[in-house]
């Protein structure tokens, strides 16, 4: 029989304050800068139009531009995609060509009129147009809000029938800092925020919680079993007794990860960037955040008394009171 | 022992209906060259193909097609019965997608003023669009003959000046330099200029040339009217004439300079390099308030090309039209060898008598047909009443241009203005490369899954990967049996479930590791594995798909189909984990009788 990580004890607990001060300085820094100095969104959510373009020799991008510039296509973003023959010509919705419809559509059928006369017909192809008006563009942004703060309430709701309330405030905050920390990574590597992104980190908020009700459910067993051990033991056993899981799911997941990373295409990396960034965050959450949390809970609003004995080290302190035990939250 | 055979005949029927729901079919669909581009029959039709595919529906990300948004334009005014109009457009459009003959199209109504149209297998977004969005609002619009905007073209530049617009931007004089030969013919590059007489004749010459790209509206004979009354052409019975369009009353402003009054009346030119500023001008709420009241202005359709400047005609109308294309009944393309391709229009019977009552009172006046805001032609001069027959000509445009606006006339008018909130248009060749990595993608995870699997767990981990292959196969026959569309984000949210979906699996080896370790035997291990495993499994699968019953409820498009895969993917998983993955330990326990150990 193959094991990894068998019977082991590693008091994963201890080393909380370090681990919980560098998420919140990742967070801090990663946060930050987006409050500074903002997000890229896709079109999807600021209104406005991508056109992708596939060359059949790769053309200049200083050429490119200009040629877009004095086609009156002024201050459009243009971004290899994926190879030099492929690219991308994004303008936001401000930017409005020529034409009386001035719909979405207009600067699309601009770009790709410009680009013919110059280049000429056989020589590129417009493979993908995307056109999102200004009014779209926010609905979607409002929709992608409230879908995060409905399946935040929605989990939490279910984790208060299934466990108790303890185990969902300590699992809806891992999850707000999975969500804090993926964005902070989607800043700092710049990644452009699409509904494909929303869609990865709602997928992270799902795998996160996953991988936290695992440990919770043992935590919850191990309570009902193990009574003279204190919260701070039992969360340190449970974590210990899940990590073989922990390790097996988390490869394959990321095996999965892996392979949309590297073969599904361009449209497809930023999800699986995300997605991978989420395994790990949503692992890490489970141990540092979801674990000290509980514990401060633990203390500051104890269970009813009668539910376990006297915490294992703090033994020869008979429980002044059950808040006693909390004081096992160590560094 | 009863107890597997019933789950053995279970898993038996859930797969052979899997495989049936998931067994190529014939469809028809549209004929695709080797790049993956449609093919088109010489009539210009789609050609269309018979071939045999596993019934997936594939989103138009993966399959190539367009989607568009359509929403109500109230840019031109406010639509009284919102809800009511959308309804009746909703309509419209879905007759005419029909007629425009695309297989499985999708046309509904989202939220209260959205029209949602998916075209799959549509590559040419720019027909799609005028199909479905443009043509087909219908007017005839008296051309103003009050000078109307003569008048108010002194204030509308004192607005403009009052908020520091000068028109002449360094692009406008960099294009007019090379060529200022013509530009002196039309446009004052100065703010000073004073109208000038002496520019008529030139004036008019241009004209000429205007006519003979833009002689292309006029209004038919009627049938059997043997007087063969009929709106002759503005240009033809005035070709020669010269000055009866001074260039009167306009003076050096921001707006005025831009704007060349042309020869008929309300009719007037603007250099195509400044159309964007004028439609910006007039677009701004003070203008709008300083032009006439009862008058609107529209552009025509056509650009017009005099020496090397493009120049694009603007008309001042009576904003009331005199009929509007819901009195029509019928329209047809023909092609006619002097007047080139047009669409025939027949008016109902209430359409042509008030046709014919209008007409009547505007005899010598200039009639636009107006489509969608457009000028279609100069507008002719009514000679006499006209009754219920009439025609569109389409100037240089080609004949499948007639069909597309036949087709969309007889479809009907669309009762309230439609503008193109959001398109999105995939080539084909792009979604069938989207599919194939997609597919690369989930093959490459099928097979780590299955080696860090049967590497780590052995005996075991193959029976995971045997229930791999059922996950796989039952989520694709959900996604086919409720027709649910897949779409790249759906496909590479499948992909990854493929990597979470053993999680199940995983969950109940260790349980059962754990119960061997504490000497339990096999058969009681994993009885007690799966019953531990089971509530970890169930608490955290359905948190995972309440998370994706709120991206299906607020998701739209492909974020939805990643919704629908992700559940399904969930729900599969389950079955195969728990259910399947059991069947194939009790099968194996039953044929070695109390095995000693398990290979786990």
């Amino acid at each position: 029989m193959l094991r990894i990580f068998h019977n082991t004890s590693y008091d994963f607990i201890k080393p909380w304050r370090i681990m919980v001060g560098a998420t919140v300085a990742f967070i801090v820094v990663g946060i930050g800068s987006l409050a500074l100095r903002g997000v890229r969104y896709s079109i999807d959510f600021t209104g406005g139009t991508l056109v992708q373009l596939q060359f059949t020799q790769p053309p200049d991008v200083g050429q490119l531009r200009s040629v877009l510039d004095s086609g009156g296509v002024r201050g459009a973003e243009i971004q290899s995609f994926g190879s030099n023959r492929d690219f991308t010509v994004r303008a936001q919705s401000g930017t409005r060509a020529a034409g009386p419809g001035g719909g979405a559509d207009s600067v699309a059928a601009r770009i790709e009129t410009v680009l013919a006369s110059h280049y000429g017909r056989p020589n590129f192809r417009v493979v993908r147009t995307e056109a999102v008006g200004p009014k779209v563009g926010s609905e979607l942004r409002r929709g992608a809000l409230v879908a995060v703060l409905i399946s935040f309430v929605v989990t939490l709701l279910y984790l208060a029938i299934r466990f108790e309330w303890r185990f969902g405030v300590a699992a809806v905050i891992a999850t707000a800092h999975d969500i804090l920390t993926t964005l902070a990574f989607i800043k700092l590597l710049d990644l452009e925020v699409s509904l494909t992104v929303v869609a990865a980190i709602l997928t992270v908020i799902g795998y996160s919680l996953n991988d936290t009700i695992i440990i919770f459910d043992r935590v919850r067993e191990n309570l009902r079993k193990k009574r003279k051990e204190s919260l701070y033991d039992t969360l340190n056993r449970s974590i210990n007794e899940t990590l073989p899981r922990s390790v097996m799911t988390h490869a394959t997941a990321f095996a999965a990860t892996f392979a949309l990373w590297l073969f599904a295409g361009e449209v497809i990396r930023p999800f699986a960037w995300v997605m991978g960034f989420g395994i790990v965050t949503g692992t890490f959450s489970s141990i540092y955040v979801a674990g000290p949390v509980l514990l401060w809970i633990e203390r500051r609003y104890p269970r009813d008394v009668g539910v376990r004995g006297p915490a294992r080290n703090g033994a020869q302190r008979p429980a002044k009171r059950p808040a006693a035990q909390a004081a096992s939250l160590r560094s | 022992m009863g107890s597997l055979r019933y789950r053995v005949a279970a898993i038996a029927a859930v797969t052979a209906l899997s495989l049936w729901a998931l067994f190529p079919r014939t469809v028809i669909e549209r004929a695709r060259g080797p790049n993956g581009e449609f093919l088109y029959n010489p009539d210009g039709l789609e050609r269309l193909d018979t071939t045999r595919r596993i019934p997936i529906k594939r989103g138009l990300d993966l399959q190539g097609g367009t989607h568009l948004t359509l929403e109500v334009d109230e840019s031109k005014g406010a639509i009284p019965n919102k809800a009511d109009a959308i309804d009746r457009a909703l309509k419209v459009v879905r007759t005419r997608i029909d007629q425009f003959g695309v297989a499985e199209p999708v046309v509904q109504k989202a939220g209260n003023d959205r029209i949602v149209v998916e075209l799959p297998g549509i590559d040419d977004q720019k027909r799609a669009v005028s199909v479905v969005q443009q043509s087909a609002f219908l007017q005839f619009q008296i051309v103003d003959k009050t000078q109307a905007l003569d008048k108010a073209i002194p204030h509308v530049d004192a607005v403009l000046k009052s908020k520091g617009l000068a028109a002449t931007t360094p692009r406008n004089g960099a294009a007019a330099a090379p060529n200022a030969g013509v530009q002196s013919l039309f446009s004052t590059p100065s703010d000073t200029v004073k109208p000038d007489t002496g520019k008529a004749a030139t004036t008019a010459s241009a004209r000429k040339a205007t006519s003979r790209g833009t002689d292309k509206a006029r209004a038919a004979p009627q049938k059997g009217d043997t007087a063969r009354s009929r709106a002759v052409p503005a240009t033809k019975s005035e070709s020669g004439a010269s000055d009866t369009g001074a260039l009167a009353g306009i003076t050096g402003g921001p707006f005025s300079h831009l704007v060349q009054q042309g020869q008929g009346p309300g009719e007037y030119f603007v250099a195509q390099s400044d159309v964007p500023t004028v439609q910006r001008y007039l677009a701004l709420p003070e203008v709008q308030a300083a032009l006439p009241p009862g008058k609107v202005v529209r552009w025509e359709s056509d650009t017009v090309s005099i020496g090397q400047r493009a120049y694009r005609a603007m008309y001042v109308l009576d904003a009331r039209p005199i009929i509007t294309g819901e009195y029509l009944i019928d329209a047809q393309p023909a092609s006619d060898p002097i007047e080139g391709t047009k669409v025939d229009f027949q008016l109902n019977r209430e359409g042509g008598r008030r046709f014919q009552e209008e007409t009547a009172k505007h005899i010598k006046d200039y009639m636009a047909i107006v489509l969608d805001t457009l000028v279609m032609g100069r507008p002719p001069i009514i000679q006499s009443a006209i009754g219920s027959r009439g025609q569109i000509t389409m100037g240089g445009r080609d004949l499948q241009a007639a069909q597309d606006l036949a087709l969309v006339l007889r479809a009907g008018a669309l009762p309230v203005p439609l503008k193109v909130a959001e398109v999105r248009a995939i080539g084909a060749s792009l979604g069938a490369d989207s599919v194939r990595k997609g597919v690369t993608a989930g093959l490459i995870a099928i097979v780590l899954v299955i080696v860090i699997m049967a590497g780590y767990y052995r005996g075991s981990g193959l029976l995971a990967v045997g229930g791999l292959a059922l996950y796989v196969l039952y989520t694709l026959a959900a996604l086919a049996t409720f027709d649910a569309v897949l779409t790249l984000p759906g496909l590479a949210g499948f992909v990854l479930s493929i990597g979470i979906a053993v999680d199940a699996n995983v969950l109940i080896f260790e349980r059962i590791r754990e119960e061997l370790d504490r000497g339990k035997t096999p058969r009681t291990a994993i009885d007690e594995g799966f019953r531990h495993a089971m509530t970890a499994i169930i608490d955290s699968n359905v948190t995972t798909v309440l998370t994706a019953a709120v991206l299906y409820q607020y998701g739209s498009g492909p974020v939805r189909g990643f919704a629908v895969t992700l559940i399904a993917g969930i729900l599969a998983s389950m079955v195969t984990s728990i259910f399947v993955v059991r069947a194939f330990y009790m099968i194996w326990l039953g044929r070695a009788r109390a095995p000693q150990t398990i290979s786990i």
